[in-house]
């Protein structure tokens, strides 16, 4: 089974980090060495990526036209869904891109006895996507507290909000359940829905596990096997500075965790990840619909073939057509010296 | 390529995220390292340093459960047999002085703000 594989990829990495720094110089290996280049992997080949589909020309306008396009006066146009204008459009994306709102347009067909179709909303991919993607960013961000020196005050202030309930010590993060809890769900319903399992592929399933692993041993190490979390910091904003110091009392738990991340970041800009950078260039939801108010030239025609009318190609064929008998739009001026051509008084006058 | 008007910008926002700390690192100075103040008093803590590295805070809460909520015993001993008294302030405080010294000087490298204080009176350091 495809999900057993994904995890039996994760479980090996995992073992392959918890061994490795047992290997002399694995420490800096799985500490420093990695990690800077699996972040550079992820930024250059997240911008190779992106440069590559720029340079797919998008000569036409393909937007989806969920809603009345810009039409007659008095015709109410759908601004967000069918946007004719650039504002238009920047509202469309920052919905889609902030809220999800093509998942919360999700419907599902259901056959009921009759037999009956029925379709109806499905809020729950939405729902626990969004709750995913908000929980990440938070803990994210809230990470930046081993990153920067003195501290940024939102980091304050995440951290505040998200341990707001002050449950138990060190304090529960709220985001923490929502995060390994949405991600739960999203390989659950991969798992268990028939039809999903059977669109789902190894590239689906290997995200999710991945990003279990990570947030399971964030949580074992915050919550269970806690970590010196001064010798981290040491460590993680050694990274930023140039200066990486690997403390003697980082354990491997830590570098398992550091490890999956460092995979995550490499394996990002060639995932179906890159959908982080995609959602922008989505020609069906970045595109104003206005095919009708604006001439778009498709940027590879030849600039040496030049436009040939349909008054142009008759000029040029017409004797053939009607030689052929076809319609021709202007008749050709009769020709006094040959008699077979059957000369009509009405042709005359047109020409 | 097209529309390199908006990719560039673009990717220029996204390289500019994900470097923050990098760039923030430039605009800031870095404090110094922390540095704990060790005791005088005594020796050895009621743990190992590793334990108190990492987990002190469970050892406080356990205390606080079990002393002011279950009416455990304020008095315990270390393993080597040295009496101590399972309190923050007349306990750890005993010998670790200063708050601001001590506790604020990993606390505050690693942005955590404990809810001690939110109770226990701070302690007004000369210093």
């Amino acid at each position: 089974m495809k999900v057993l594989q994904a995890l039996g990829i994760v479980l090996a990495l995992m073992l392959l980090a918890y061994v490795g720094v047992k290997v002399p110089g694995g420490r800096t290996l799985f500490g420093v060495v990695l990690p800077y280049l699996g972040f550079a992997v992820f930024i250059i080949f997240f911008i190779v990526k992106v440069m590559d589909w720029a340079k797919s020309p998008v000569p036409f306008r393909i937007p989806t036209t969920s809603g009345q396009a810009n039409s007659l006066p008095w015709i109410k146009q759908n601004k967000l869904d069918c946007p004719s204008t650039t504002s238009g459009v920047i509202g469309r994306m920052l919905l889609e891109v902030l809220l999800f709102r093509t998942l919360f347009k999700n419907t599902r067909a259901e056959i009921h006895e009759g037999p009956k179709l029925a379709y109806g909303t499905s809020k729950f991919l939405w729902l626990f996507g969004l709750l995913f993607h908000y929980s990440f960013l938070t803990i994210l961000l809230r990470h930046m507290r081993l990153f920067t020196d003195p501290v940024p005050g939102f980091v304050h202030a995440l951290e505040f909000a998200d341990g707001f309930m002050q449950v138990g010590v060190p304090t529960l993060y709220q985001t923490d359940i929502v995060f390994l809890g949405a991600l739960t769900f999203l390989l659950l319903r991969r798992m268990i829905l028939p039809y999903m399992r059977y669109i789902t592929l190894q590239s689906d399933y290997f995200p999710l596990v991945l990003l279990l692993g990570i947030g399971i041993t964030g949580v074992l190490m915050r919550y269970v096997v806690r970590v010196d979390v001064i010798g981290i910091k040491m460590l993680s904003h050694g990274l930023v500075t140039g200066k990486p110091l690997i403390a003697d009392s980082i354990t491997g738990i830590f570098f398992i965790h550091l490890f999956l991340i460092t995979v995550l970041l490499a394996y990002f800009p060639f995932s179906k990840l890159m959908h982080m950078g995609g959602v922008f260039l989505s020609p069906t939801r970045n595109l104003a619909n206005n095919s009708r108010m604006k001439r778009h030239v498709n940027p590879w025609n030849d600039p040496s073939i030049k436009p040939h009318s349909y008054a142009g190609y008759e000029d040029d064929f017409r004797d053939f057509m009607v030689e052929a008998g076809l319609p021709v739009e202007k008749e050709p001026e009769p020709k006094p010296a040959e008699e077979d051509a059957p000369a009509e008084g009405e042709t005359k006058s047109e020409s | 390529m097209y529309d390199t008007g908006k990719i560039i910008p673009g990717l220029l926002v996204f390289v500019g995220l994900v470097t923050f700390p990098v760039w923030y690192a430039f605009g800031t100075d870095a404090g110094p390292l922390p540095n704990p103040e060790k005791p005088t008093k005594a020796r050895q803590c009621v743990e190992s340093t590793e334990y108190m590295r990492t987990s002190h805070m469970v050892l406080l809460d356990d205390w606080r459960d079990n002393v002011v909520r279950e009416g455990g015993d304020r008095r315990a001993k270390t393993e080597d047999g040295t009496e101590y008294i399972r309190s923050l302030q007349n306990g750890c405080m005993n010998c670790h002085t200063s708050k601001k010294k001590f506790c604020d000087e990993c606390h505050n490298y690693a942005a955590v703000k404990p809810y001690c204080w939110d109770c226990h009176v701070q302690p007004k350091e000369a210093n």
